[in-house]
């Protein structure tokens, strides 16, 4: 029998870029690559992809475009566009690949912080491991093309006061960067890391970002996920995230620009009396889509989770909320929270919201909520009663309403360099006072 | 101060505004009265500038504008006020965020400065007292689990701030307790001048007891069928509506 082997748009697709040369693991890579042969882009027939169509990614011309970096650019501009926290330690990739020119040479002692072209075969040994391959175009593709990306290892018991902040510039036409990042927090250690996504000068370009973070036991980690990408361009971006007994984990995922964007947050608390926290903000506009999958798989008992995803949907865009709490049947005296809640600003804006929960144990206290409504028109009347004209009542109200999520934000800088991008893009006055 | 002239207005293809005369001048508080259904809220709504209801005849006069073309926002600029009979919660956004927004886009109307932020503050403090509105309800969401006296409060409260030149106090009464009522009317007598003016739209006799009026008017069928002094608001405390109709309708 003749075997047909037939081009897929994937196979056409990776043709061009260029494998990875991090020392990962063999088995991982071959595994990967076996995965690209055999699948296609996901269509909105695959429950994951069910309100989001990749046809743009897939018909960016890769073979145009081989991902470079080396745009002339200086220190100076990337403080004044796109550093967030001004006394943290800053680390700039272009289209995945390292800048060592515009990043911070020293880390503080108890941290490691380096692209993981600078590391060994041994230190990248456990990357992979917790990332499904199987069916996974995104996560298989970063596997076998992943160009660079950040490895953080905080030692146990080390306190990292500043910020460490990960800027990602996309840049060019048609670029495809594959990015990769592993943070492992050690026992008793604190962090807060910055992962922002920009797009300078960039049209049809496309970014596909995994990061793996480790939480060990009773250690603190926040990330701060700032999504700006440009109009015209495209991000999927997955975090795996283990999470140990004691330890806490926050993200605040704001989604401010980008023509299309995906997250799939996965969170799998693995250790007693752990805390997650999910903060997510979406504000769209003209065409976008956004779509946000979270999963938090419960595996232990007496854990608390809070999950709270906020969406402004104007214009023609959509959004999409997927959130799953799944509580294992082990997982007595489980608190988990979620709630997600949007406004459509216009009549041709659309939101698929769906919560799950998904619940084995029988001593747990779990909520699920999602709204979708839209601005209550007698209390933009009541606004303009007082004098303030209709479009400022709109914005006085949009801004309250995701100023909630905002309110989560606790470092500063990154709430005032937020602010200001809202207020640009959408010509907001003020957001949280 | 506000002159309006045989104003007709509907809803839904139903009149409820019958050609309603009436003049207010600076410096004097009037009094509307009348039964369920007159049209009472009607006209606060019609003057306040909502969208639901169509002017099918007749004018308004304010101040030598014509209030009818104007926007909403642009007759509280001019300095007209309507002190919601159900004053709308709204959540996250905060009480002195949303004065200060509205104070600041009126004096941009007027082309003034805007207010600086201690001034701003100085001013809450000052005008809070008038209706007790205690300082920290000022600074929580606009009237987001406030109890109804004081939603009605933060009303009057708010017209202390913008100044108007005329209020309309759509039946800020009602469901009041003597202690808020009493709060209440004191705020608007303090803010009375001769330069300003107040039309208290009100059920009960009750209120004309705290806030003295110089005129009492009788709206009925969308008319003003009736109009004096504040006498005439005890007589319709004794004797109910009936007799007035029956004049009304005799004609």
């Amino acid at each position: 029998m003749n075997e047909l082997i037939q081009d897929s748009k994937v196979t056409s697709f990776v043709e061009f870029l260029p494998k990875t040369k991090l020392p990962f693991n063999n088995e991982l890579l071959l595994k990967a690559s076996d995965v690209l042969k055999s699948i296609d882009f996901p269509t909105t027939r695959t429950e994951a992809w069910k309100y989001t169509r990749l046809g743009r990614i897939a018909a960016i011309p890769t073979r145009e475009q081989i991902a470079r970096a080396g745009k002339n650019l200086s220190r100076e501009f990337i403080n004044a566009n796109f550093q967030i926290s001004n006394n943290g330690l800053t680390f700039v990739f272009e289209n995945g690949i390292f800048r060592s020119d515009l990043s911070s040479g020293e880390f503080p002692k108890g941290a490691t912080i380096k692209p993981l072209t600078g590391c060994t075969k041994e230190e990248l040994a456990t990357v992979g491991q917790s990332i499904p391959l199987e069916n996974e175009l995104f996560n298989s593709m970063n596997t076998v093309y992943a160009i660079d990306g950040m490895s953080i290892v905080i030692e146990d018991k080390t306190i990292i006061e500043e910020p460490i902040q990960f800027i990602h510039l996309l840049t060019g036409k048609n670029t495809v960067a594959n990015l990769r990042n592993f943070i492992h927090i050690g026992k008793f250690a604190k962090a807060e890391i910055m992962q922002s996504f920009f797009a300078l000068d960039a049209e049809n370009s496309f970014a596909n970002s995994i990061t793996e973070i480790n939480v060990s036991e009773n250690a603190h980690l926040i990330v701060n996920k700032l999504q700006c990408e440009a109009e015209g361009n495209f991000h999927v971006s997955t975090e795996q995230v283990d999470q140990a007994k004691d330890a806490t984990f926050t993200i605040n995922t704001f989604t401010l620009d980008g023509t299309f964007v995906r997250n799939n947050l996965n969170i799998s608390v693995n250790g007693v009396n752990a805390t997650t926290n999910l903060n997510g903000a979406y504000i769209l506009n003209k065409q976008q889509h956004v779509d946000n999958h979270t999963c938090v798989d419960h595996r232990a008992p007496h854990c608390n989770s809070n999950e709270l995803y906020k969406g402004v949907i104007d214009n023609k865009a959509t959004a999409v909320f997927n959130g799953k709490v799944f509580v294992r049947k082990d997982a007595q005296k489980i608190n988990a929270f979620q709630s997600n809640a949007n406004v459509l600003l216009s009549d041709f804006s659309t939101v698929n919201s769906k919560p799950e929960l998904e619940i084995y144990a029988d001593d747990v206290k779990c909520s699920h909520g999602s709204t979708t409504g839209q601005l209550d028109e007698e209390a933009v009347f009541y606004l303009r009663a007082r004098g303030i004209s209709d479009r400022s009542a709109r914005n006085l109200m949009v801004e309250a309403f995701i100023g909630q999520v905002l309110e989560k934000i606790e470092n500063e800088a990154l709430l005032k360099f937020t602010q200001e991008k809202l207020n640009k893009r959408f010509n907001w006055e003020s957001i949280v006072e | 101060m506000i002159t309006i002239n045989n104003l007709h207005a509907s809803i839904d293809g139903k009149e409820i505004l019958k050609g309603l005369n009436l003049e207010v001048k600076a410096g004097e508080v009037h009094a509307i009265m009348g039964p369920n259904g007159a049209g009472k809220s009607t006209l606060a709504s019609v003057l306040a500038g909502r969208e639901e209801y169509e002017i099918t005849d007749g004018s308004v006069d304010f101040d030598g504008k014509d209030l009818l073309e104007l926007s909403t926002e642009d007759r509280a600029r001019e300095g007209l006020f309507l002190a919601f009979q159900y004053p709308v919660e709204i959540p996250g956004v905060s009480n002195v965020n949303f004065l200060r927004t509205a104070l600041n886009e009126i004096r941009e109307y007027k082309g003034e400065e805007s207010i600086s932020a201690k001034d701003f503050m100085a001013m809450v403090r000052e005008k809070s007292a008038i209706v007790e509105l205690d300082a920290k309800l000022a600074s929580r969401s606009v009237n987001e689990g406030f109890s109804g006296g004081e939603k009605k409060r933060n009303e009057i409260f708010q017209m202390a701030m913008l100044e108007p030149k005329l209020a309309i106090l759509d039946e800020t009464d009602s469901g009041l307790d003597i202690d808020a009522l009493r709060i209440v009317a004191n705020g608007v007598n303090t803010l009375k001048s001769k330069d300003n003016a107040t039309i208290v739209i009100t059920h009960y006799q009750r209120l004309l007891d705290y806030i003295v009026p110089d005129f009492v008017h009788v709206l009925y069928n969308g008319r003003i069928v009736k109009s004096g002094t504040k006498e005439l608001a005890l007589e319709l405390e004794e004797k109910g509506y009936d007799w007035i109709k029956a004049e009304v309708d005799a004609h």
